[in-house]
This record gives structure tokens, C-alpha cells and sequence, in this order.
């Protein structure tokens, strides 16, 4: 675990960069991370974002699939959000865990 | 020196010959997980691995419960041969597994070729087995871009960070 210094806050941070702890977590730490992977966030990466955060906090597992079925984005639009790394890229971003799902 | 250059895995390809439900899953959620890690990804069927594209076989896929010595009843007994061989008794036991597969989260199998598309994975045919199978293209699910050669598919597979995965 290392102490990190994100949109100037002080953040504890895994080996590969997620943070430790989610409710360090605020908007502007989100679009500090989200550009260090090129991506500008959108009030859509936002909802994909909150979502994911609310199903992490009450313990369930997310997948790609449950994105797609959330009403917010289908997969193929979670992808054009977050190019490359659909649920890696957004769970970092949104300060979660990495995700340990395949699916 | 420990200065090794990385060099990530940019493209997997992956030839799927058997029909199965494992085998097939077992190609889709390597095929999807490629795509989503931003690894490129293209996806061969061939043979009976074809059942996992065809409309009428794909969301219907058994797993052998003869001749299959990890097969195990539910609590770990194993699963006796001559019980698997009764009629019904595969459709039952595939039936099971798809439901726990379906728990995960894991989707059917025509789902998860939409999955793997939508993310920029490509889905092909063998030719020869298409023939072999006199299978026409309208039999294939809409997500296979194209039925081709084993050698338009090696075409596919360039790039010196590439790998080929026979399932």
C-alpha cells in the first residue's frame, strides 16, 4: 500500500493504482485518474461511475454484463466510454477495487 | 541488468475445435476477456467447436458425462459412467451447469459472442468445416463477420506480440 497525491488529496493506493479505500474518493480525484488513462469524463462516465460504486458498497459482484443491463449504457457503449478497459479502467476510476471478475 | 523491456500481449487468437460446453465457454471467456483488457482478439471455430455458432446448437451446448472423469455429483461422489449414458441424463446434468454458469453471471452463449463483438473482437468460421457440416452463413450466428480459410486466418494473426490458442 502506498500514500498517493491525487487532485491534491492524500489517497492510499494498491501496487497498480485503485484505491484502497473508496470513500477517499471525490469527482475530481476520478477525472485526475481518468486522464492518466486519456479519458475525459462525461456526466455518462458519471452515472457508469455512481453505479458502480452503489453495487461495490452493497457487496455485489460487477461484471460487464450487469453494466450493460443497468439501463445506463449497453457493453458495446461502456466500451466507447471506456476504451480498452471497460470495467478495469472504470472501477479505477470510480475508486473501487480491481475488479476479479472475467465476465 | 533488470532493465527487461515489458512487452504486453497485444493480440490473441483462438481456435475453438470443440463443441462442448466447456470448451466452447472456455474459448468465449478467454476470447472476452482479451477484449476486455484492451488485448485485440479474433476467435476461429472450427469443427464441432461450430455447435457454438450455429443458431440451432449454440444455446444448447452439453458437456459429455461419459468418459469425463471429473465429472462429480453434486457434494463430490463421483459420477458413474453407466449413469451418464441414460437417457436424459446429459441434458440434465448440461441443464445444471448452465444454470450455475448463469449465476456467475455468465451469459448464454449467443450473449457472450455479442459481448466479445462489442468490445472489438472479430468471430470466424472455419470453411472447410462449414462444408464439411453443409452449413450455409444464414446458419451462423450474426455476430460471425465471415466464414474463411485457416490460412486467411493465419493472415489475421500477425504482429510479433501475438498468440494462438487451440482450446
Amino acid at each position: 500500500m502506498a500514500v498517493k497525491t491525487i487532485a491534491g488529496a492524500q489517497v492510499n493506493v494498491s501496487e497498480e493504482g485503485y484505491l484502497e479505500d473508496m470513500d477517499q474518493w471525490n469527482e475530481e480525484i476520478a477525472k485526475e485518474i481518468a486522464s492518466e488513462v486519456g479519458i475525459e469524463l462525461t456526466d455518462k462516465h458519471f452515472e457508469v461511475l455512481n453505479y458502480l460504486r452503489e453495487k461495490t458498497e452493497a457487496g455485489e459482484a460487477l461484471t460487464i454484463r450487469k453494466v450493460g443491463k443497468s439501463g445506463i449504457t449497453d457493453i458495446k457503449g461502456l466500451y466507447k466510454l471506456f476504451p480498452k478497459g471497460p470495467l478495469k479502467f472504470s472501477s479505477k476510476i470510480a475508486g473501487i477495487p480491481k475488479p476479479a471478475s472475467c465476465v | 541488468m533488470s532493465t527487461e523491456e515489458k512487452k504486453p500481449l497485444e493480440k490473441v487468437c483462438i481456435i475453438c475445435a470443440k463443441g462442448s460446453l466447456e470448451d466452447v465457454y472456455a474459448t468465449l471467456v478467454m476470447a472476452n476477456g482479451a477484449v476486455m483488457e484492451g488485448i485485440e482478439c479474433k476467435v476461429f471455430f472450427t469443427f464441432f467447436g461450430l455447435d457454438g455458432i450455429t443458431k440451432e446448437h449454440m444455446n444448447k451446448l452439453h458437456t459429455a458425462t461419459t468418459g469425463n472423469p471429473a465429472m462429480r455429483m453434486p457434494g463430490g461422489i463421483p459420477f458413474p459412467t453407466m449413469l451418464g449414458g441414460l437417457p436424459g441424463v446429459e441434458a440434465g446434468v448440461s441443464k445444471m451447469m448452465r444454470h450455475q454458469m448463469e449465476e456467475l453471471d455468465m451469459p448464454p452463449v449467443d450473449e457472450f459472442l455479442e459481448m466479445i463483438t462489442a468490445g472489438g473482437g472479430e468471430i470466424y468460421a472455419c470453411k472447410l468445416a462449414v462444408d464439411m457440416f453443409k452449413l450455409e452463413k444464414e446458419d451462423l450466428h450474426e455476430e460471425v463477420s465471415d466464414i474463411i480459410t485457416i490460412g486467411d486466418f493465419y493472415g489475421l494473426c500477425d504482429g510479433d506480440r501475438t498468440q494462438i490458442i487451440f482450446t
